[in-house]
């Protein structure tokens, strides 16, 4: 029996403004697994990842992530919890003058008790681990500079090294490489997925470019107004699917690279 | 750098660095703490801990007597009265002294006249005058003037009045400076005197700013008569100093409580009083 | 394009004005103050004989060195003070902020709040009643007064500090205070730096006049002096106040100039 990495049922999000981002999805994906959300504009796939974060909390329908319910259990195993959930923030939220190993080394904050972590800012109590992190990312020479030092798509690299310090069990990335360059985001999307596999981890990334997501994830969902349009393998993933899905867009596919 | 199976680690370049500046914190930290004679067991030391506790629990409840509500009340209104007659005094003093002071009545700097180097002197002279009117605190002024016109409010009157006659002529001539200058260089150059070029040149642009910080000193002048009192000056300040020195604690507290609530008061006079200049 | 006739006549400030000229006259009336018998023959005699008594001023080495001392020990209070202020407000700014919760916030705030409205005076004769004479009481007060007012000025920063590094920590378990140390701590911690060396500048100041209430440093040998009428021993102290209160005035434009530098 696989185990389930996270499941919505008949889950619903309302924005406090009114807007409803996702309505009514059910849907589940079991540990090891590589799924790729896509979807335009508005389509609900940060809301979705946010949901299985644990950052948001559903309107209505409920929802289990690593096999509880998050909404049920107390703050101190939540926070347990989401030590084991990695989210790649689309803008690294790290503060501009903190050091890269620093911003790194905050990825197992929710592992350590409070006086190691005090104890690292004086000193870094790990320098190996996140310098390989950075090296699998091709930042390895930048370990002890100022993050307000570093380009868009460095910082980006930086918040996905502090999540492959993590470790967690469950990975999520929303839209991770869209400040990269074609090669760089083959870079880090490979490495993500070899992170995962290592400890078969459930790896779930919401994607601007559709060819990204066909190219290495084995199962696409297309988001679109809110309900899940399809979920397929990639391989049945075709092109009049992916221009419905488009549709608002005036049916053209962004891929990377591409300004939409 | 130490080499592990291959693998090169680095050591932080920033730890040197910090390493030396904690070093030097705590080399000064330790005199520091000798000079101050921080002992903090002190504070445990039963004998003044049992004192201090018994006259903490006296706070509550607070002293509601009627006659000593009475005395209360009165020593509020006179610590006002201070405050207000200090800052009114301070003004007489700032005034005079700002315009001296400023650049911008300046008549010597705009022409040839014989009593350049004079005036420089005098506006030199001036600023060190308000220097030392500022520098020294209020309440040093106090103590002095007290024993030179005894106990009471009208040190304290005379101490407020000093030092922030100093404070208040420093601030205008700020003010004054900063407004829009041309209209009084203007009425200086077509040959008016000093006082008109202030009175029709400076004072319609800035009179809102000038009245704002002087009620704004007002309030600080409301808080500042109440420490005074302790060196005895009078108001609320000396009857918490004697109550004080009683170990009353029921009497603290209520002067507290005035002292709070007379601070308030002040804070929304000062704000209506704002809002009307406006 | 001002198209108001100028200045109407405004009754509102007129009648604030005469409201306010007419308190005046009753403050001075309440005082029986008379300015004007400041200026008689006798009072300004009085005055200039008491003056005259400060001059010349005690600059023997022995009590030079006990003045020396005195500036020393104002230093080390003041310093003290601000530094365990700052260390306690670091820590009351999360609650301060908002961070465990609305109950806690207000309660926070109210203690900060008290703390900051009694005077740093006050604060000194209460800490003498509890341990005594000496510059211990002198900063505690202080430190005490200090809390209240770097505790605000704390929280508020937080307050308004964006949330998204904080929170991006707490959604991989982090516990609020890790999550406030390596989220919050860089961005706000210069404008905490600044802050606190602001306040040390004005406690300087204080910490010379606590003394008057026995709280130690310049102002306890001032007090201590000018009782015992050793007026040329007081104005030494009074010099000796002067010059480092300008002093550090000078030194904090000189470093605030550099500052400026620094960040262009």
């Amino acid at each position: 029996m696989k185990k389930i990495a996270f499941s919505f049922q008949n889950l619903s999000f309302t924005h406090a403004n009114g807007k409803e981002a996702l309505s009514n999805i059910s849907i589940s994906a079991s540990a090891g697994e590589a799924i790729a959300i896509i979807g335009s504009s508005g389509s609900g796939k940060t809301s979705f990842l946010n949901l299985v974060a644990t950052a948001l909390r559903p309107s209505r329908g409920s929802i289990t992530v690593l096999n509880v319910d998050p909404w049920a259990i107390s703050k101190g195993r939540l926070q347990r919890l989401r030590s084991q959930l990695g989210l790649v923030h689309q803008a690294a939220p790290i503060p501009p003058r903190q050091r890269v190993i620093t911003a790194v080394l905050a990825g197992r904050l929710g592992q350590w008790p409070l006086w190691k972590s005090v104890l690292s800012l004086i000193y870094p109590v790990d320098i190996a681990g996140p310098q390989a992190c950075l090296q699998k990312l091709d930042l390895a020479d930048r370990l002890f500079d100022r993050c307000d030092r570093l380009s868009g798509g460095q910082l980006q690299r930086v918040g996905v090294a502090r999540v492959l310090y993590q470790k967690p069990n469950l990975l999520l990335a929303d839209e991770p490489v869209s400040a990269m360059d074609p090669v760089l985001s083959d870079l880090t999307i490979q490495v993500l997925l070899e992170d995962a596999q290592t400890r078969n981890a459930c790896f779930v990334a919401s994607l601007h470019a559709v060819d990204i997501a066909l190219r290495w994830f084995p199962r696409i969902i297309g988001l679109k107004d809110g309900e899940v349009f399809f979920d397929l393998p990639a391989s049945e993933v075709s092109e009049s699917l992916l221009q419905q899905l488009y549709a608002a867009e005036r049916g053209v596919i962004p891929t990377q690279g591409s300004i939409n | 750098m130490t080499v592990i199976r291959g693998i090169t680690h680095r050591r932080d370049p920033a730890a040197l660095q910090r390493f030396l500046i904690t070093s030097i914190a705590l080399a000064i930290l330790w005199p520091m703490m000798e000079l101050a004679q921080f002992d903090v067991f002190a504070l445990f030391e039963d004998r003044k801990l049992n004192v201090f506790i018994n006259f903490l629990g006296q706070f509550f409840p607070p002293d509601l007597q009627r006659s000593f509500l009475l005395l209360v009340i009165k020593a509020t209104l006179e610590t006002l009265a201070m405050a207000t007659a200090g800052i009114t005094l301070a003004m007489l003093i700032a005034i005079p002294l700002g315009l001296i002071i400023t650049y911008s009545l300046s008549i010597s700097r705009i022409g040839p006249a014989s009593g350049h180097w004079l005036a420089k002197l005098g506006r030199y002279c001036a600023r060190m005058l308000m220097l030392l009117l500022r520098g020294i605190p209020e309440i040093v002024w106090a103590l002095l003037l007290v024993r030179v016109f005894g106990l009471g409010p009208i040190a304290g009157v005379l101490a407020i009045g000093i030092t922030y006659g100093g404070m208040l002529a420093k601030v205008y001539s700020e003010i004054l400076e900063t407004g829009n200058t041309l209209p009084a260089k203007a009425l200086l150059i077509s040959g008016s005197g000093r006082v008109n070029a202030f009175l029709y040149g400076l004072l319609p642009g800035t009179a809102q700013e000038l009245a704002s910080y002087t009620v704004y000193r007002w309030e600080c002048a409301v808080r500042a008569s109440v420490v005074m009192g302790f060196v005895g000056a009078g108001g609320l300040g000396q009857l918490m100093d004697q109550s004080m020195k009683m170990l009353n604690g029921g009497e603290v507290s209520t002067i507290l409580i005035m002292f709070l609530l007379l601070v308030l008061l002040a804070d929304y006079i000062s704000l209506v009083i704002r809002r009307q200049l406006a | 394009m001002n198209t108001h006739p100028a200045r109407e006549f405004c009754l509102k400030c007129l009648v604030t004005l005469l409201v306010i000229l007419s308190c005046i006259a009753v403050s001075f009336i309440y005082l029986s103050f008379n300015p004007l018998a400041l200026f008689t023959k006798q009072a300004m005699s009085d005055v200039a004989i008491y003056t005259a008594r400060f001059f010349p001023p005690d600059l023997s080495p022995l009590f030079l060195k006990k003045v020396w001392d005195g500036v020393l020990q104002t230093l080390a209070i003041s310093a003290l003070a601000t530094l365990l202020a700052a260390i306690a407000s670091l820590f009351l700014a999360l609650p301060a902020a908002g961070q465990f919760g609305h109950a806690p916030k207000v309660m926070t705030r109210f203690l900060l709040n008290f703390l900051r409205s009694v005077p740093e005076l006050v604060w000194a004769v209460l800490m003498v009643l509890a341990v005594g004479l000496g510059p211990f009481a002198g900063t505690l007060a202080l430190c005490l007064h200090t809390i209240g007012v770097l505790g605000r000025l704390f929280g508020e920063t937080l307050e308004n500090h964006p949330q998204e590094s904080t929170e991006a920590l707490k959604l991989a378990g982090a516990s609020k205070a890790q999550a406030f140390i390596y989220g919050a701590l860089p961005g706000v911690f210069s404008q905490f730096l600044s802050y606190s060396l602001y306040r040390w500048e004005m406690n300087i100041r204080m910490a010379t006049i606590l003394g008057f209430v026995g709280a130690g440093g310049l102002g306890q040998i001032l007090y201590y002096e000018l009782s015992l009428l050793h007026e040329p021993q007081a104005s030494t102290v009074i010099m000796a106040m002067l010059i480092l209160v300008i002093g550090v005035d000078m030194v904090s434009n000189q470093l605030r100039r550099v500052q400026m530098h620094s960040l262009g």
